[in-house]
């Protein structure tokens, strides 16, 4: 069997206004509303509801031989459902189909792969409900983040009872070998690997309207031919690219649609291909071996490693703070505050910060709201300023919630305890054979509880002041 | 190659960054083989008698000629001084100090720092425009006596300097922009200055700039064809670890450093609003306007209405070391200057390690990447960037690890390999 797997990534992120230092404290409104709606409306009406349209056409034409997959970002999702609603519909009717696998990944876009189990899972979990809530798939592949991969993240997933993953096929990690089969991790062999074939992805992707590629201009029978070009016992072309790919990163009139619409039928008349979404690849397919990855790989530049995200001291620092941050997030249980942490770990804002194209910065800036770096620094760091204060606040006035709780029911406790004293009393008198054992414990229970109240009623008077004062702005997104 | 080159000044007699770039750049020209530059300067310091420059006839011309030694040259530069009783200054201490010395002995004063003023006083105006035709015409005696192949006119008091010698010998002129009169004058240019300055840039066979700031200015404001002007940056000696001063901090609040003159070029009020909305938000930080300029006291004065004297403090002018040692107490430099041909100041602070945010309106911003930029005028963005650097730790680690390094990679070989390369598109 020789097979192509399509596969695309949709992600945007929420961009941050511009967050002055003198915000911070006063203003917990983080979002520019206005770049982030415009910007989604321009790339679904250049993309999404294009390429939508023509996969569906495609698949419609091709009687289900045609497939591809897709992984949609819980951030891109939570966009469509507020500035773009018939951007979902049209996924929707592409999962419709059946010829559309939704995979798995982090709900926002972000690197939590790299810090520990934990937020990770409750982020892939977030997202498998949301997929599962609009397109009634339960994702059984997963994608992570920029196709960052390693062994350690690939046992993670295995564990979490995924049976494949996507990663990209790096030249430093192959060696020799092709990407053009079905491997495994190396730790959980159970985990399949599928990998991307960058060559023939990245002519699509990026060289498909450059006029100084000696290829240029790519047609599908010459791509086609590329594809019969490849050795006859390799089995599976992984091409894997972001879905802006199809009309805003190379326009419409490139004829990147035309190239498009014509490489399906193109496949079927020229080649012995089909075309198989990601699982079908897992299943169907044998895993010639393991790849051994023991540092992260991702797909971005030339590297393809995670220098892009986490190359430079800015992006440590606000990396390890933003993390750092997580378990009173968690503590406090302030859905706003949950929204938020989610929102931050958005990787865009990472890449925001890369100095490592001061010379060829194209591709950066390109994505990039900010003028330098540095900017993108600040402005994040002035964002995460504020979100800790919130967070303390949070924690602080849960705490004090917690205590009044736990008040209550001492003053409850004590109020039947000593019902139950009046009780034994009056009985002791009628029955003195009797001991006060059973009692006991809860005295001894109860006591011990009031004995913690006053340092943390100390502690929630102080505090107090900081949580009234956290107050939300509207008109934000419900 | 030989070059006749026309200055303002040259060591010793430094007084500007016009003349440290001079001596930078014709040392950096040094290193090539077979290239000579014989260097005219005019030459009014201390106790010159100013009669002989009255006397001076087209061919009765006064001039020193000697060698200068130098460890840094690999050849003998030739050096001419001629008398001339226009004294170049660049801060207004010195300018106080030679008016004094001038009114005594006749002399004319002008600025010629990069992005200086001029700034003649009234009753010698008339008299200036004759000292820079006297120069002009001892430039055209030295062009007919002496051999060479081209001729570098740096900025416009040498410009008619240079015409004159491209008439007498039909040599190609190359002019050196250092800065325009729009940059020293905020806009308001002097008539008779810009007149000199274009007709120098249209005389000229190569117009050489020191940013592409000043290169548009060049095009857009005198109407010179794009093809004509060239963009050369200036560059920075590196500093040695020994000239590296350190001052014992007393103080354990941050400071943030303002250091040029404090008139209208450099922005100096953007960097109090600047302060001022810091100061909002943090206690433990400290701002320092360091320099004199006419602004000063209106500074003063506005910093005192705003209430942040005890925070905000005025060192008036600091000369030589003290500028290192100013450095050596700074957590961040701020350069807001609202126009800059170059800008050497930021690179001086990058190599004392010092993070620096330089405007966007400087020529320096178009080469430097670990800096920070902002627009001059943007008041948010300059105070955002000074709270950042000063609570965001790993910014001033980044800069600090990789500034001293791009400031070094900037070297004055390479510029003069650059002017070099120009010479030869008129010889062969």
């Amino acid at each position: 069997m020789r097979t192509i797997c399509l596969y695309f990534q949709v992600h945007q992120p929420f961009r941050f206004r511009r967050y002055r230092f003198f915000d911070i404290g006063n203003d917990h409104y983080y979002y520019d509303d206005y770049a982030n709606e415009s910007i989604l409306n321009k790339v679904a009406q250049k993309c999404y509801l294009p390429a939508n349209e023509l996969m569906l056409e495609l698949i419609k034409k091709h009687k289900g031989r045609f497939k591809v997959a897709y992984s949609l970002s819980g951030i891109a999702m939570d966009q469509f459902r507020l500035y773009a609603p018939e951007v979902l519909d049209s996924f929707k009717q592409l999962a419709q189909t059946g010829s559309v696998e939704f995979l798995s990944e982090t709900y926002a876009h972000s690197l939590s792969s790299l810090k520990g189990r934990e937020e990770f899972e409750r982020q892939v979990r977030a997202h498998d409900l949301l997929i599962k809530e609009h397109f009634g798939q339960e994702p059984t592949v997963f994608r992570n983040t920029e196709l960052i991969y390693s062994d350690e993240i690939g046992a993670m997933v295995a564990d979490m009872g995924f049976k494949a993953m996507l990663t990209e096929g790096a030249k430093h990690v192959l060696g020799w070998k092709s990407p053009n089969y079905l491997y495994c991790n190396a730790i959980k062999p159970k985990l399949k690997l599928l990998l991307k074939n960058f060559k023939l992805s990245d002519d699509i992707a990026f060289r498909f309207s450059n006029k100084g590629w000696p290829e240029y201009p790519l047609t599908a029978a010459k791509y086609v031919n590329w594809l019969n070009q490849t050795p006859q016992k390799e089995e599976v072309i992984n091409l894997f690219m972001d879905y802006e790919t199809f009309g805003e990163h190379q326009w419409k009139e490139t004829g990147i649609f035309e190239f498009l619409r014509a490489l399906p039928a193109s496949v079927f008349k020229r080649s012995p291909f089909t075309f198989s979404t990601p699982s079908e690849v897992s299943s169907e397919l044998q895993v010639v071996s393991a790849v051994n990855v023991p540092h992260p790989i991702s797909w971005a530049d030339e590297e393809r490693d995670l220098t892009a995200w986490l190359g430079n001291e800015m992006q440590h620092e606000a990396f390890n703070k933003l993390y750092s941050l997580g378990e009173k997030v968690h503590a406090c249980g302030d859905e706003e505050i949950r929204q938020d942490y989610d929102y931050m770990q958005v990787s865009d804002h990472f890449y925001y910060m890369s100095t490592k194209f001061f010379s060829d910065g194209e591709v950066h800036s390109y994505f990039n709201p900010y003028d330098t770096p540095y900017e993108a620094f600040i402005n994040y760091m002035n964002v995460l300023s504020d979100f800790e204060i919130r967070v303390n606040a949070a924690v602080d006035s849960k705490t004090d919630d917690d205590i009044a709780r736990l008040s209550k029911i001492i003053k409850e406790k004590d109020e039947q305890l000593e019902k139950l004293e009046k009780l034994f009393a009056t009985k002791q008198k009628t029955a003195p054979g009797r001991t006060a054992a059973p009692k006991t414990p809860s005295k001894t229970k109860s006591t011990s509880t009031v004995k913690k109240v006053p340092a943390a009623t100390k502690k929630s008077a102080e505090t107090k002041t900081t949580a009234a004062a956290r107050k939300r702005p509207t008109g934000k997104k419900s | 190659m030989r070059v006749l080159m026309f200055g303002w000044e040259f060591p010793p007699h430094i007084s500007g960054g016009l003349g440290t770039a001079c001596f930078g750049l014709t040392r950096g020209m040094s290193v090539i083989p077979n290239l000579d530059i014989l260097f005219v300067v005019p030459r009014a310091y201390g106790d010159e008698d100013q009669t002989r420059i009255r006397v001076m006839g087209a061919a009765d011309v006064s001039l020193d000629l000697r060698k200068m030694k130098d460890h840094h040259f690999l050849n003998d530069l030739s050096y001419i001084e001629v008398n001339s009783n226009i004294v170049p200054y660049t801060s207004p201490e010195e300018y106080e100090e030679l008016v004094n010395k001038a009114e005594a002995s006749g002399k004319r004063l002008v600025e010629t720092s990069m992005g200086g003023k001029i700034n003649f006083t009234g009753k010698y105006g008339r008299n200036l425009y004759e000292e820079i035709t006297n120069y002009a015409l001892v430039a055209g005696e030295i062009a007919l006596k002496e051999h060479f192949d081209i001729i570098h006119s740096h900025d416009w008091l040498t410009f008619p300097a240079g015409i004159a010698a491209k008439r007498a010998s039909g040599k190609p002129l190359v002019i050196h922009v250092h800065a325009t009169d729009f940059d020293r004058s905020g806009g308001k240019v002097n008539p008779g200055v810009f007149e000199i300055e274009k007709r120098g840039m249209e005389l000229a066979d190569k117009i050489i700039t020191v940013s592409n700031l000043t290169r548009n200015t060049v095009i857009e404001k005198y109407g010179i064809h794009p093809d004509k002007v060239v963009t050369v940056y200036n560059a920075v000696d590196p500093i040695s670890d020994q000239e590296k001063l350190q001052l014992k901090r007393g103080i354990t609040d941050k400071v943030v450093t303002f250091l040029g003159r404090i008139t209208l070029q450099k922005g100096p009020e953007y960097f109090v609003q600047a302060a001022h909305k810091v100061l909002q938000k943090m206690d433990n930080v400290r701002f320092v306007m360091a320099g004199s300029g006419e602004m000063l006291e209106k500074m003063i004065h506005w910093t005192a209405s705003l209430g942040i004297t005890d925070r905000f403090h005025f060192t008036g002018f600091l000369k030589g070391d003290d500028v290192f040692r100013m450095f050596s107490i700074s957590d961040v430099y701020v350069m807001p200057s609202v126009s800059e041909p170059f800008g050497i100041s930021p690179l001086e602070a990058m190599q004392s390690n010092v993070p620096s945010i330089i405007s966007h309106q400087s020529g320096v911003a178009e080469i430097l990447n670990y800096a920070f930029k902002v627009d001059f005028w943007d008041v948010d963005a300059l105070a955002d960037a000074i709270y950042g650097l000063l609570n965001y730790p790993s910014l001033s680690v980044m800069f600090k690890k990789h500034g001293v390094a791009e400031v070094n990679e900037m070297k004055w070989e390479n510029s003069g390999k650059k002017v070099h390369s120009i010479y030869k598109e008129f010889v062969q």
